[in-house]
């Protein structure tokens, strides 16, 4: 008995359910309804460009605001004690253990018109602000649901840090910000691109953080591909062409990452 | 500078766990408002109990979450046996097609997963519920399974197998008392590791789900669409004490079992 034979149902299982779908997302992307080659849909795609412009724009802003918040975070908590940072890390991480959904319908609730924050600067005489359905409220909703995925790499490179490694280079004439950017920042490189791509694959194709705090005006291309699978725009043509345009995009991404990477270890 | 660190520290936690604070608060709420507190209340928990849709898609979350990890960690430790003893190209091209569901956006599986779907509805007489959402997350399960499995295998040393077939075992009792203990604690992990995703998945069950069999978080975001209900709130109260419990009782057995480690 050859111990290969065992991948057997599982090869089956990969091309029918992976292999085919991704494969018929390119078929339907380039074919009409009836079945005939066709450039139409994707050429249509360039009429969405602002909302890929502005997808594009807002996750790459949340990725930067997460990876400047993170870095200190994580840096701090690979510092502490050994015993204390397990838990520490669990406190962190724990928020990411409840559903996205009611993550950002906390905050929904937080920044409504008649929300807790307006209301609470309605008391000493500001407001009301117009927080929620806006683009800052878009990104915002990136940020919280996505920081873990951001502190969590940087801490596992950052924790390997040896605490020698600082006084090395205090003891040959390092200053603080010589330490943090030729230490500290190059060794930490593995972390911050797999936290990018963490952060910036969900942040670019979501649909749902959108909807619920950018209200109608700010449709990001989760949204736009969405709404022709199972919104009143039905046209699953246009929609693989658009879904074929967002995996290129984030592969493009993702090999620029890979550059920066000295070990080719991008990904988890 | 230490406690300056505290300080941004204890900023960064308060940032990430005032929604959720909030949202507590409120499902004790009286009234609707978001905003002021006017009185204590269990209505909204015994409303919530009451709501016969939560409770039919929390079930069906649990029995989607339960089937699709246990059939997905015995596809993919099988799968990862056999992946591992292949060839270097074939395990390269496998390997990769694998990560593909990882590194895709999920709304690029959901949908594609959609479009196989629809065709196979067209043609035969699938209709979308239970068996596509039960298909669905067992695609995006198995590769975590394997992705945890696999190192297992590069730790072990491979001769141990063809030993113990030449003391005396038959292949399947090398398998079970010499192969199986050794990646155990990666199949639990890719177990664990499915079962949370499923139970957590919206967006790939939203495309694959149909209006028959739905879960919880579908329910949730249908819920979230129409006017305020203090219902989620005390829901999400709910779920964050389960998780609080959980994670609790997890770094207890961790902490008990490393204790045990030590003494011996």
């Amino acid at each position: 008995m050859k111990l290969k034979y065992f991948s057997a149902p599982y090869l089956v299982w990969m091309v029918v359910f992976i292999v085919v779908p991704l494969l018929m997302i390119g078929f339907f992307a380039f074919t009409n309804e009836d079945g005939q080659f066709t450039m139409k849909y994707i050429s249509d795609v360039g009429q969405y460009a602002n909302i890929f412009v502005r997808s594009i724009w807002l996750s790459l802003i949340a990725t930067a605001i997460c990876l400047v918040i993170a870095y200190p975070v994580a840096f701090i908590l690979s510092r502490m004690e050994k015993h204390k940072q397990g838990t520490m890390l669990m406190i962190v991480m724990l928020p990411m253990w409840m559903n996205f959904l009611l993550r950002t319908y906390a905050w929904m609730t937080l920044l409504g018109n008649n929300g807790i924050i307006n209301h609470l600067l309605g008391m000493v005489g500001l407001g009301p602000f117009k927080l929620i359905n806006t683009s800052g409220a878009v990104v915002l909703g990136m940020v919280y649901n996505y920081l873990p995925f951001m502190i969590l790499p940087l801490y596992s490179v950052m924790e390997k840090i040896d605490n020698s490694m600082f006084e090395a280079a205090e003891d040959l004439g390092c200053s603080y910000f010589q330490t943090l950017f030729r230490v500290i920042v190059p060794l930490s490189v593995p972390g911050i691109t797999s936290g990018i791509t963490m952060v910036f694959v969900p942040a670019i194709s979501t649909f749902i953080i959108s909807r619920m705090l950018g209200g109608g005006s700010n449709l990001l291309i989760g949204d736009l591909i969405e709404m022709q699978f199972l919104g009143n725009a039905y046209n699953p043509h246009l929609g693989a062409a658009i879904s074929l345009v967002l995996m290129v995009i984030i592969l493009v991404i993702m090999t620029v990452m890979n550059q920066f990477d000295p070990d080719d270890q991008v990904l988890m | 500078m230490k406690k300056l660190g505290k300080i941004y520290l204890g900023l960064v936690l308060f940032f990430l766990y005032i929604p959720i604070f909030v949202l507590i608060v409120f499902s004790f709420n009286e009234t609707k408002s978001r905003s002021v507190f006017s009185g204590f209340t269990f209505d909204w928990y015994i409303r919530l109990f009451n709501n016969r849709i939560i409770i039919s898609s929390l079930i069906n979350t649990i029995i989607i979450a339960c089937l699709s990890s246990v059939l997905s960690t015995v596809l993919g430790t099988f799968a990862a046996i056999g992946i591992n003893s292949m060839k270097k190209v074939p395990k390269t091209v496998v390997m990769n097609v694998t990560n593909m569901p990882i590194i895709n956006p999920e709304i690029v599986t959901g949908v594609s997963l959609m479009l196989l779907f629809v065709f196979f509805a067209a043609r035969m007489n699938l209709e979308f519920g239970f068996v596509t959402l039960l298909i669905a997350h067992i695609t995006f399960n198995v590769p975590y399974v394997i992705l945890n499995v696999m190192p297992k295998f590069n730790q072990m040393d491979p001769h141990i197998y063809e030993a113990a077939q030449d003391l005396g075992c038959s292949p399947f009792q090398a398998f079970r008392k010499v192969v199986l203990p050794e990646i155990m604690p990666g199949v639990i992990s890719g177990f664990l590791m499915s079962f949370t995703y499923s139970l957590d998945d919206f967006v790939i069950s939203y495309f694959t789900s149909g209006s028959t069999s739905q879960t919880l978080p579908i329910t949730i975001y249908s819920m979230t669409r129409r006017k305020v209900s203090p219902e989620i709130n005390a829901l999400s109260t709910l779920i964050f004490i389960t998780v609080v419990i959980i994670l609790i009782v997890k770094n207890i057995i961790e902490k008990k079992a490393l204790k045990k480690a030590g003494k011996i």
